[in-house]
C-alpha cells in the first residue's frame, strides 16, 4: 500500500503532501506541536508540546531533543520533561540563559501553533523500578525539571524529601507546586548556597535515601564528592552545553578515527589530504558542495569570513572550513 | 580555497583571453590589481548576504514549496476530469508550472546548497531528489562541480553543447554538426533525458577516456530514477483515471514538454547569447578567486522580467548574480543585481542582459551558424 502511494509521490514521499494538511504526519521526522505556553517565571517558560504518533512516550527523569527554528536555522537542544509520565502530551520547562540563543527563543518568542522537531526520550537519570520507599531530591535552578516529573510521578509518594535551591523568591520554577509537595525551597541570594554537610541535620538519614541530583555543575561535584562512599545510591543529571571553540585558528581535527593536526590557513580537506585521509572534494573553493562531511562535535572556522560555527550533526564544507580547537568529523560511509 | 597567483604587480595582464569565436571582453583593459579588488568587493556583498540571511528567507522557501505542492495536486486533481477541455487545459498548465517551478525555484536551486544554511534535513543539497530523470546524485557532479567550476571553458565546461551540440567556433566542425538545429530541437523536446544521459559522460566513452563497465552503477542508478518518473506519469496516474486514461496521460507528457522546452530555453539564454563569453583551458590554470569572478561575470547573461517571470525561471534570469555565487538563496538575487551591475559599470565590464525572446533569438542563431563550416558561415556577431 504504502509502496503504490510512493509510486504516486516519488521522488518525494506521501508524507510531504500529507504535511500540507498536518506537519505531524510525517514518518520519516518526528514532530510536535506547541500547544500550550505558561509563563513559569520572568525568565522560564514551560511549553506543551504534543508529539506526533510515532512518540513511544518518556519516563519521569528523561529528557528530549528538540529542534527549534531560531530565525531560519535549525538548533537542536536538550531538555528534560517536566510533566509526568504518560498521557498523550509532553511539557518542558526552559530557564533562559543569558545569550543563549534557544532558550531565550523558547521563553520568550514560541507561540502557540509552532512546530518543533523532537527525537525519542532518553537518559538514564530515572526512577528505578519498584520505586524506593525513601527518596531525596537536591535541585536547583531549572534543574528541578527533571525531578518535578518524578514528583508528579509518584503522586503522593509517603516519604520524599526535596531540597530545592533558586537565587530568589521570584526565580522559583513551581514555587507553589513546591510548596504544596512539601519541598523546602532555599533562596541563595538571602540565604547563601547549600552546604551539603546540613544533610546530617536537615535529612540525617540521607545515607539510605536514593539520592536525585540537578543544578549546576558546582552542586554536581560537591554531591558526588560528599556521597564518595555511597555512590550506589547517587543519581545526577548534568546539563552540560554543548562544547564550543574557545576561538583561535588551527588545532586538531579527528577525521573518522584519524587525528590530524590542522594549521591556521590550512583547509580541513587539504589537512586531511595531506595526512592521507581519503575525502570527498569538488571545486575545492566552495561553491559545489562535494565536500561536506558531519560535524560529530566541536566547531569550525569559515576560512572566507573567520565565522567559527558548527553544532553536532551540522555538515562542514571541508574546502572552505579551517579549524579552531578541535573537532571530529564523520567520514561518509561508502 | 584557491591558491592566489603571484602576478607581477603593476603589470596589465589581460586575466582573461576570449576563444576566437567572442568579441574579446574589455577586462582586458584592467590591471591584475584590479582584478583582485573586484573579487574583493564581490566577496563582501557575499558576506553581507550570508550574514543577513534568516526567517523571511526560511519563510519564502517554505512558501515556494507550498504553493508547488498545491499547484501539483491542483493540476493532477484537474486532470482526472481531463475530458472537459477547460479542465485539461487548466490542469496541464497548473502540473507545467508546479514541474517548473520544481526543477528550477526548488531542485536546482536546494541541490546548490542555498538552503542548506537552515540545517532542515527536508531542505537540503545532501537529501534532496527532484522530479526530473536525472538522479540528484549525478547532477550534481556535471552541474554543481564541471559546470560552476569551469564555467564556459570549452572542453572542461560540458554544459557547452552537452556533448552533441556545436555551441562554440572552439569546437572543430564535423558534418555531423550540420544538425544543430535538429540536435537542438531534438534536446529541447526531451531535455530532462538528455540531462540525465548528459551525467553520464557518453562522450568519454567513445574517446577512451571512461570504461562502459565504471559507468555501470549510474546507468543503473539513472535507469532506476528514470523508470519510477515514467511509471508515474505515465502509467500510475493515467491508470488512476481509469476511463480518462489517455487525457492524464496527454496532460501529463504535455506539462513534461513544456517543463522541458521551457527550462531548456532559460539555461541556454544563461550562457549563449551575443556577448556571453567562452574561455580556453589555458586560461583555468593558476587561476585567482578575483579571475573566477570575472570568468563567472562575463562568461553568464541575464534576462529582464518582472517577479514572476523571475520566479519562474527559478531566479536562472540572474544568471550572472547565480554564477557569482551559486550558494546564495536565489531570492536574494534580485536584490544584488543591481550592485553587481554598477560595478561591472564601474569596471567597464559587459553586463550582458535582455528579454526572453531576444536572448534566445541570438541563442539559436549562434546554433544555426555553428552548423555551417567556419568557412561558410563567417565570423561570430560583432559585440555592441
Ligand atoms: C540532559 C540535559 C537536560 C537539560 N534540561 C534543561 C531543562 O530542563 N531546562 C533548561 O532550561 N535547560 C536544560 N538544559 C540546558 C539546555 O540544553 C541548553 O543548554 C540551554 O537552554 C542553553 O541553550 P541556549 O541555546 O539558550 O544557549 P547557547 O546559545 O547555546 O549558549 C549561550 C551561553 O550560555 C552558556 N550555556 C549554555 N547552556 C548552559 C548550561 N546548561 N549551563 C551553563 N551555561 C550554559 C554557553 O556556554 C554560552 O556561553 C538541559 C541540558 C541537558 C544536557
Ligand atoms: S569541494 Fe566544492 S564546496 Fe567544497
Amino acid at each position: 500500500m504504502f509502496k503504490a502511494l510512493v509510486a504516486l509521490t516519488t521522488p518525494l514521499l506521501p508524507e510531504d503532501y500529507l504535511s500540507l494538511v498536518d506537519p505531524l504526519w510525517s514518518t520519516t521526522e518526528l514532530r510536535g506541536r506547541v500547544v500550550a505556553v505558561r509563563r513559569e517565571t520572568a525568565r522560564a517558560t514551560t511549553l506543551v508540546i504534543r508529539p506526533g504518533r510515532a512518540w513511544t512516550g518518556h519516563r519521569a527523569g528523561q529528557y528530549v531533543r528538540i529542534g527549534v527554528d531560531v530565525d531560519g536555522v535549525r538548533h537542536w537542544r536538550t531538555y528534560s520533561l517536566s510533566g509526568p509520565e504518560g498521557g498523550q502530551d509532553i511539557t518542558i520547562t526552559v530557564q533562559a540563559v543569558a545569550d543563549g540563543l534557544v532558550s531565550r527563543h523558547l521563553v520568550d518568542a514560541t507561540p502557540v501553533g509552532t512546530i518543533v522537531r523532537l527525537e525519542p526520550a532518553a537518559g538514564d537519570f530515572v526512577l528505578p523500578s519498584p520505586v524506593p520507599s525513601k527518596l531525596l531530591m537536591i535541585t536547583a535552578g531549572s534543574g528541578i525539571t527533571p525531578v518535578m516529573s518524578m514528583l508528579r510521578t509518584l503522586g503522593d509518594h509517603p516519604d520524599v524529601v526535596v531540597l530545592h535551591s533558586a537565587p530568589t523568591a521570584d526565580g522559583v520554577i513551581f514555587a507553589d507546586e513546591l510548596r504544596a509537595r512539601g519541598a523546602v525551597v532555599r533562596h541563595t541570594g538571602e540565604q547563601g548556597r547549600l552546604d551539603l554537610a546540613e544533610l546530617d541535620v536537615r535529612c540525617p538519614d540521607w545515607r539510605e535515601r536514593e539520592a536525585y541530583v540537578c543544578g549546576p555543575a558546582g552542586l554536581l561535584d560537591a554531591a558526588t564528592a560528599h556521597w564518595a562512599d555511597h555512590l550506589d545510591r547517587l543519581h545526577v543529571e548534568r546539563f552540560t552545553p554543548p562544547a564550543r571553540s574557545a576561538g583561535g585558528e588551527g588545532g586538531t581535527v579527528c577525521f573518522g578515527d584519524r587525528e590530524v593536526d590542522v594549521d591556521g590557513g590550512a583547509s580541513l580537506l587539504e589537512a586531511g589530504e595531506d595526512a592521507g585521509v581519503l575525502l570527498p572534494s569538488g571545486c575545492r573553493m566552495g561553491i559545489c558542495f562535494s565536500c561536506v562531511l558531519p560535524l560529530r562535535d566541536g566547531q569550525v572556522r569559515d576560512l572566507r569570513t573567520g565565522e567559527i560555527h558548527g553544532e553536532p550533526g551540522d555538515l562542514v564544507q571541508t574546502c572552505i572550513s579551517g579549524a579552531t580547537g578541535t573537532a571530529r568529523l564523520d567520514l561518509p560511509t561508502t | 580555497m584557491t591558491a592566489v597567483l603571484d602576478t607581477p604587480t603593476g603589470t596589465p595582464t589581460p586575466p582573461v583571453r576570449t576563444v576566437a569565436s567572442r568579441p574579446s571582453p574589455v577586462a582586458a583593459g584592467l590591471t591584475a590589481a584590479q582584478v583582485e579588488e573586484l573579487g574583493r568587493r564581490l566577496d563582501a556583498i557575499r558576506d553581507r548576504v550570508v550574514a543577513s540571511r534568516g526567517a523571511d528567507d526560511a519563510a519564502y522557501i517554505h512558501s515556494v514549496i507550498r504553493k508547488q505542492r498545491y499547484l501539483e495536486i491542483g493540476g493532477r486533481a484537474l486532470l482526472f476530469a481531463g475530458v472537459l477541455p477547460p479542465a485539461w487545459v487548466a490542469g496541464t498548465a497548473m502540473l507545467a508550472a508546479s514541474k517548473i517551478l520544481e526543477n528550477m525555484e526548488l531542485g536546482h536551486n536546494v541541490m546548490h546548497g542555498q538552503w542548506d544554511w537552515m540545517r532542515d534535513p527536508k531542505i537540503h543539497s545532501t537529501t534532496w531528489e527532484w522530479d526530473n530523470t536525472s538522479p540528484a546524485a549525478a547532477w550534481k557532479y556535471t552541474h554543481n562541480y564541471e559546470h560552476h567550476t569551469y564555467t564556459n571553458v570549452v572542453g572542461r565546461d560540458r554544459d557547452v553543447g552537452y556533448g552533441i551540440l556545436r555551441m562554440s567556433d572552439e569546437q572543430p566542425w564535423r558534418p555531423y554538426y550540420l544538425g544543430n538545429p535538429l540536435w537542438n530541437a531534438l534536446l529541447a523536446t526531451f531535455f530532462q533525458w538528455g540531462v540525465a544521459l548528459h551525467d553520464l559522460e557518453a562522450e568519454k566513452i567513445a574517446s577512451g577516456e571512461k570504461s562502459l563497465k565504471s559507468i555501470w552503477p549510474q546507468l543503473k542508478a539513472i535507469g532506476r530514477k528514470m523508470r519510477r518518473q515514467f511509471t508515474k506519469d505515465y502509467l500510475v496516474f493515467p491508470a488512476l483515471a481509469g476511463p480518462f486514461f489517455l487525457p492524464v496521460l496527454a496532460g501529463n507528457a504535455t506539462a513534461n514538454l513544456v517543463r522541458n522546452l521551457w527550462s531548456h530555453a532559460i539555461i541556454f539564454c544563461g550562457h549563449f547569447p551575443d556577448g556571453a563569453v567562452q574561455f580556453t583551458e589555458e586560461q583555468l590554470a593558476d587561476e585567482t578567486r578575483g579571475q573566477w569572478y570575472l570568468r563567472q561575470m562575463l562568461g553568464s547573461a541575464n534576462l529582464d522580467g518582472g517577479p514572476l517571470f523571475h520566479l519562474m525561471t527559478g531566479n536562472l534570469s540572474f544568471q550572472i548574480e547565480h554564477h557569482l555565487f551559486p550558494d546564495l538563496p536565489s531570492n536574494r538575487y534580485a536584490e544584488i543585481a543591481p550592485e553587481v551591475r554598477a560595478l561591472c559599470a564601474e569596471y567597464g565590464l559587459e553586463y550582458t542582459t535582455g528579454p526572453l525572446w531576444k536572448q534566445y533569438g541570438q541563442v539559436l542563431r549562434t546554433i544555426n551558424r555553428l552548423a555551417l563550416p567556419p568557412r561558410v558561415a563567417g565570423s561570430p556577431p560583432a559585440s555592441r
